[in-house]
């Protein structure tokens, strides 16, 4: 007799790369009640996203496509439509796809070291040891080991959104979700992190879906860039981006690109406010 | 060293006030003596060991009620925060007795359970408990829902996001309604003592009461001195370093 060892994963399997899922999103419609009656955030909305594909969701406010991010993530369930990772169904949130949101969702209570830690330490089969090697890689990828033991408030903007990378990034998942996590950074911590995305994106083969209304944004970052118009949302067009990486935000090349999405995206959207005649 | 010297420097000018007060002989001395014989009082208090029983009594009957408010009230909180049918019902109950000033239940308390410790305890478990369950249930309720969902995304379930999520975020609020309730059950146990004498022990109130008693100015001064410095103790030794760990992690305001 002899007894099977249980399977302990090591740091360096933990780290290896690990395929990226596909995404396929079908008929999804989703509504919301609210003070001014029914409002249709998602109108049968059908998205396919490849292996290791970076897809970038625009449109105005309203258009529901924090919504489809939401739901993708499993923290929403569609009125109707299937959403499906790698042929399976979505049925609730899971480590396989992480969520970057727009203001850092980080714990207060944790030091930078700790919030990189968290998801680790839902991850069975791991030792501690492990744990604390595979924190600390993420956090060198982000460029910030320096910081380990700071609290979160002594960060900056852009210093805290690398750590929700970082703790996005390190219970490996096959998807990445982000929630407009630049809008809120100024436009030269914005740059230096369209940078280190694309490269530490090349790096580990996430497969990214990417929600903003910055155009040139999408246009730097996407493989595809989906257009969105709110009220129902809907997607109204996709443009491919074949600009070889990384790409600089300030081209003049994405600029052509940008101003083309831009056209589309106003021409889909209605005015804000309908002024009474 | 600049603050403490400060701070002695005040107290000692303090104490030159008081002697000077007693010299003038404005009063009476027996109604108002002088330090030195507060401080003679306290010495063979210590000495024949009334001081220090005293004490013990009376923090004993603190710490284990004290204990009993925050184990009962914490997950008294964290229910009320959950469900809506709890908040309506417990919630509002919590709300009304916490304005109930809590030497109010000592005629109760003395008609249930006699004069007994069992009397004492429940005053101080009313004097803490409501602090902690309302401070609580409004902790739970501020802790941003993004940090919820962010913990789900990552696999935090049930009770590991109570305690692993909910309840470090709530801990601002948790520390000050704890601080709150220690307050209150400090405050009603030293009513309860002064009120009712018990025969199982005699507490500071009762060394106070009965300086009243005997007309013992020296001793209700001194008595009274003893429970500020309690008082003061509990603040430095205990609640000042969370609260210290509290305001680096958070980056509130420093105290």
């Amino acid at each position: 007799m002899y007894r099977v060892p249980r399977h302990r994963s090591s740091a360096a399997e933990e780290l290896e790369v690990i395929a990226p899922s596909k995404l396929a999103i079908e008929n999804v419609s989703k509504r919301f009640k609210g003070a001014s009656g029914e409002v249709l955030a998602l109108d049968s909305v059908s998205l396919n996203v490849a292996e290791s594909e970076f897809v970038c969701l625009v449109g105005a406010s309203g258009c529901g496509k924090s919504t489809l991010l939401n739901i993708i993530a499993g923290l929403e369930k569609p009125d109707s439509g299937t959403v499906q990772a790698d042929g399976k169904p979505i049925t609730g949130p899971g480590r396989e796809r992480l969520v970057m949101f727009q203001e850092p969702a980080l714990f207060p209570w944790l030091t930078v070291f700790g919030n990189v830690l968290f998801g680790l330490k839902l991850k069975p089969n791991l030792t501690n040891k492990d744990r604390h090697e595979v924190a600390k890689y993420y956090l060198e990828l982000v460029g910030l080991s320096r910081f380990e033991r700071a609290n979160i408030h002594e960060l900056s903007g852009g210093m805290k959104q690398r750590v929700s990378l970082a703790r996005a990034l390190a219970p490996n998942p096959r998807v990445l979700l982000m929630d407009e996590p630049f809008a809120a950074l100024d436009a030269l911590t914005r740059e230096q992190l369209y940078g280190d995305l694309q490269r530490i994106w090349k790096a580990r083969k996430k497969t990214i879906v990417f929600v903003t209304h910055n155009v040139r944004e999408a246009a730097c970052l996407g493989d595809r860039v989906i257009v969105f118009s709110p009220r129902p949302g809907r997607i109204r067009d996709e443009f491919a981006v074949n600009l070889p990486r990384p790409r600089d935000i300030n081209s003049v090349d994405l600029a052509v690109h940008s101003t083309e999405i831009m056209k589309a995206l106003k021409s889909h959207s209605q005015p804000e406010v309908a002024i009474a005649e | 060293m600049k603050r403490f010297l400060l701070a002695a420097l005040f107290f000692a000018v303090l104490l030159l006030i008081w002697e000077a007060l007693f010299r003038a002989k404005i009063w009476s001395p027996v109604l108002l003596p002088s330090p030195k014989q507060v401080a003679v009082y306290l010495e063979s208090a210590a000495a024949d060991g009334t001081l220090v029983k005293a004490i013990v009594v009376t923090m004993r009957r603190l710490l284990i009620g004290y204990i009993i408010g925050v184990v009962v009230g914490l997950p008294l909180g964290l229910l009320t925060a959950r469900w809506k049918v709890l908040q309506d019902t417990l919630g509002t109950l919590a709300l009304g007795l916490q304005t109930l000033p809590s030497v109010c239940w000592v005629p109760l308390a003395l008609l249930w359970f006699g004069q007994t410790e069992a009397a004492m305890l429940f005053v101080v478990v009313m004097g803490t408990l409501w602090s902690v369950v309302i401070a609580t249930e409004t902790g739970v309720r501020n802790v941003p829902p993004i940090y919820s969902r962010a913990a789900l995304t990552m696999g935090s379930k049930r009770l590991h996001m109570w305690f692993k999520v909910i309840l470090p975020a709530a801990l601002p609020f948790i520390v000050s309604g704890m601080k709150q309730g220690w307050a209150f059950a400090w405050r009603s146990l030293m009513a309860a003592e002064i009120f009712v004498t018990i025969l199982t022990g005699f507490g500071l109130g009762q060394l106070l009461h009965y300086g009243r008693e005997l007309n013992a100015m020296e001793q209700v001064i001194g008595i009274m001195i003893i429970i500020v410095v309690i008082g003061l103790l509990a603040d430095k030794i205990f609640f000042s370093p969370i609260e210290r760990f509290l305001h680096r992690r958070w980056g509130t305001s420093q105290a």
